[in-house]
């Protein structure tokens, strides 16, 4: 017993100062894309050319960057001569709409459209999930799982995954939803009582990421529930996923 | 006997028309001696259509030798099935009947274990074994989870508080990797490869790397050869600190579950601070390494290390000296080292059980050719055996993660993670990697325009979860999680 309260001294104190302090993110992370203005040479496609997920696209407007598509790998960045895209160490990319996803020159901050005021009224206090894993590589699961350890310590913020569908207030899908999900997913769905709201955690969830084209999955969520919170990254960051959902409870306006 | 297989090391390529084409009664006798007799273990069996023929393709590692044995064979709409006389088959033909049709005759028991959208039987939907008389009831949980866990269905045949047979089905994560990786290499096939299972992503990148990088004839320089080794054992470190500490937690000893949780944390932010992806996305491509890690980086990984290390021996001997948690750990779950062997386990779970199994022992590949490590093979096959296993491992990760990142010189270089791979045409090439979990096999075929013709992935989980199954007979229903964490096996792995 003793030995357990040495121990308890020795490790001390070592949940992150978030939402008061923001989370240091590593030198090589790759946040929030960052666009020069003006068009491309029409004759480049370099970025296209690399990009695992089609999810950079040029025209006479410029470059557009569909988050929602984005596995962050950085390969357009280093391989554009111009070097018109960069991608910054900004963690919180989460948004409200899917229009909201897509990055230009011209767009500001994802968090400008702000939720519903109506969604902080019926949450705001408290978030109960109900998580569907339908398919993908659990990479989501396991960061947003990083967040119930003490160095994240999700419950400060109210936010808990519950274990019945009855519980809960929103629906947490990771992955690409798979055929094979799909039954389950929508039965998890219907077994949350209404109002209740839908998170796609992950490029996977948001556009069925690297598996959109595969005939095994359903190419995403919005195929099949319209969620009320996107939140991009392959997997997302902890600190991204927090940022998210705690803003989804109106508690971290900017 | 060895000369009528086709031989190769770890990674091995070899001509297609060097592979031999045995009679099926010839592929049957000498798989199921060397299998039973000689300790050769099966890494990969597929079915592959090639000019019309269906080709039987079957990959056996043989420790003894550090060598991988191939075998083909020209079968027709059925065969007769290895699987009675040879267990480790069992799920390897289920999965060939579900993917090409071909008939293995005689398996006891040929349920699919992916459910291919487009046909039936849908998972879920589908018959499993019942039981009945007095006493006997069911339990199923899955494929939903009270908390965030990947989707699979378990269903527990018990006779009053005892398990008499767990029925593990899968198939809900499918999402078809293999047939995506048909026509490849593309820009997206490491991507796709790094999603196979996301806590293995460093280990599965590193096997297609090392596949492409043989049947290429590329060469990852020392210095890129080391930083992978790094990535890994930073992936073994951070999964077994996790694992180590979510046992605690299903025993309710919540010191070191609160402990390792922010453990493993630093760890992946270890890894982040390589290449800004937490489970090392990007860091190995084909030809090296796409990020540089010089002398200052790795003088600050080695500084978090000292910080880190001594709690991790702290939260970890805390439990480990805990009765109350060893009395729960020990004599549950176990499988026999005979079980283990028969039914083809690898990696930490088979080496918890006796078997000595370590790729990066036996076949050793990469970094680990010069900087050797010890393979820990313990006994009981309990789970307190492999919860001491991983916390042997985690030693033996650390040290030589010292050596490594002490080891690296001033800059290292790296290479373009955007080049373009020409592969040989008509090449079969080999690729094994000891992930965290266990042995994790690629193998490729390329047609004649040195496009991936096939891809199979075989995950440690594809071998491990009859394991779980068999670890669950006889114990309490309530005894599932404390046995199921200290496999912790990948859904998503075994479903591709």
């Amino acid at each position: 017993m003793i030995k357990s309260f040495i121990a308890r001294l020795k490790q001390g104190h070592q949940t992150g100062k978030f939402p008061h302090k923001d989370p240091v993110m590593p030198d090589r992370f790759l946040g929030l894309p960052e666009l020069s203005e003006g068009a491309c040479p029409e004759t480049c496609s370099a970025c296209m050319d690399v990009c695992p997920t089609n999810a950079i696209s040029h025209d006479a407007d410029g470059l557009r960057l569909d988050m929602g598509r984005c596995l962050f790998c950085g390969k357009c960045q280093s391989c554009c001569a111009e070097k018109r895209i960069s991608f910054t160490s900004q963690h919180d990319l989460g948004t409200f709409t899917r229009e909201g996803l897509v990055r230009t020159a011209k767009s500001g901050y994802s968090y400008d459209i702000q939720p519903d005021k109506a969604i902080s009224k019926l949450v705001g206090r408290s978030l109960k999930l109900r998580h569907v894993s339908a398919g993908g590589c659990a990479a989501c699961e396991l960061d947003f799982n990083a967040l119930n350890t003490l160095a994240w310590d999700l419950a400060r913020f109210n936010i808990e995954v519950v274990a019945s569908p009855r519980h809960a207030d929103a629906v947490l899908v990771t992955g690409s939803v798979t055929k094979n999900m799909l039954l389950a997913l929508k039965k998890t769905y219907e077994a949350v009582p209404k109002p209740s709201f839908v998170i796609a955690c992950g490029t996977c969830a948001i556009s069925g990421g690297l598996y959109a084209d595969s005939d095994q999955t359903c190419g995403g969520l919005e195929e099949v529930l319209k969620p009320d919170l996107y939140i991009p990254g392959c997997p997302p960051h902890p600190a991204t996923l927090l940022d998210a959902l705690v803003r989804f409870m109106g508690k971290k306006p900017r | 006997m060895e000369a009528n297989f086709l031989t190769l090391s770890n990674p091995g390529v070899a001509a297609l028309g060097n592979l031999p084409v045995v009679p099926l009664d010839e592929l049957r006798r000498r798989v199921i001696i060397n299998v039973n007799e000689e300790g050769w273990c099966v890494s990969s069996f597929f079915g592959v259509e090639l000019g019309g023929r269906n080709l039987l393709i079957c990959v056996l590692r043989d420790d003894s030798s550090s060598k991988l044995h191939l075998l083909g064979c020209e079968v027709g709409k059925s065969y007769k099935s290895l699987t009675a006389e040879c267990a480790a088959f069992h799920l390897f033909e289920r999965e060939l009947r579900e993917s090409t049709g071909i008939e293995p005759a005689g398996h006891p028991w040929l349920k699919p274990i992916r459910f291919n959208a487009d046909e039936s039987p849908d998972p879920g939907v589908t018959d499993y074994f019942a039981l009945g008389g007095e006493g006997a009831h069911e339990v199923s949980v899955g494929p939903v989870y009270a908390g965030l866990n990947e989707s699979g269905h378990f269903r527990f045949q018990c006779v009053g508080e005892y398990v008499h047979l767990l029925e593990i089905s899968l198939g809900y994560q499918h999402r078809g990797i293999e047939s995506m990786l048909v026509g490849g290499p593309t820009k997206k096939t490491l991507p796709i490869v790094e999603t196979i299972a996301g806590d293995s992503s460093t280990s599965h990148a590193g096997a297609y790397c090392q596949l492409v990088e043989a049947m290429s004839g590329m060469q990852p320089s020392k210095y890129a050869q080391m930083i992978r080794g790094i990535a890994w054992e930073f992936e073994r470190i951070a999964n077994h600190a996790g694992d180590l500490g979510a046992l605690a937690g299903n025993v309710a000893y919540l010191p070191t579950r609160s402990y390792c949780g922010r453990i493993r944390d630093d760890f992946l932010d270890m890894t982040a601070c390589l290449c800004g992806n937490r489970f090392g996305r990007g860091l190995i491509v084909p030809g090296g390494v796409g990020y540089d890690v010089g002398k200052a980086r790795a003088q600050e990984l080695i500084a978090r290390l000292d910080k880190v290390v001594p709690d991790l021996e702290n939260a970890l001997d805390l439990m480990f000296a805990e009765q109350s948690v060893l009395d729960r750990f020990k004599n549950l779950g176990a499988v026999s080292k005979e079980t283990a062997r028969e039914i083809g386990l690898v990696g930490m779970a088979a080496r918890a059980s006796g078997l000595s199994c370590d790729v990066r022992t036996h076949l050793s590949y990469g970094v680990y050719g010069e900087h050797p490590v010890e393979e820990v093979v313990l006994n009981g096959g309990d789970v307190l055996a492999r919860a001491r296993i991983r916390y042997d491992e985690i030693r033996q990760s650390l040290s030589s993660l010292y050596l490594l990142l002490s080891s690296l010189p001033e800059v290292s270089p790296c290479v373009s993670a955007t080049r373009d791979i020409s592969l040989p045409s008509d090449t079969i090439g080999v690729s094994l990697v000891e992930s965290w979990r266990g042995e994790v096999c690629h193998v490729a075929l390329t047609d004649g325009d040195g496009r991936f013709m096939k891809y199979k992935i075989v995950d440690p989980s594809f071998h491990n979860w009859f394991g779980l199954a068999m670890s669950m007979r006889d114990e309490q229903v309530s005894h599932f999680p404390l046995c199921n964490k200290s496999f912790n096996l990948s859904c998503c792995g075994h479903d591709l």
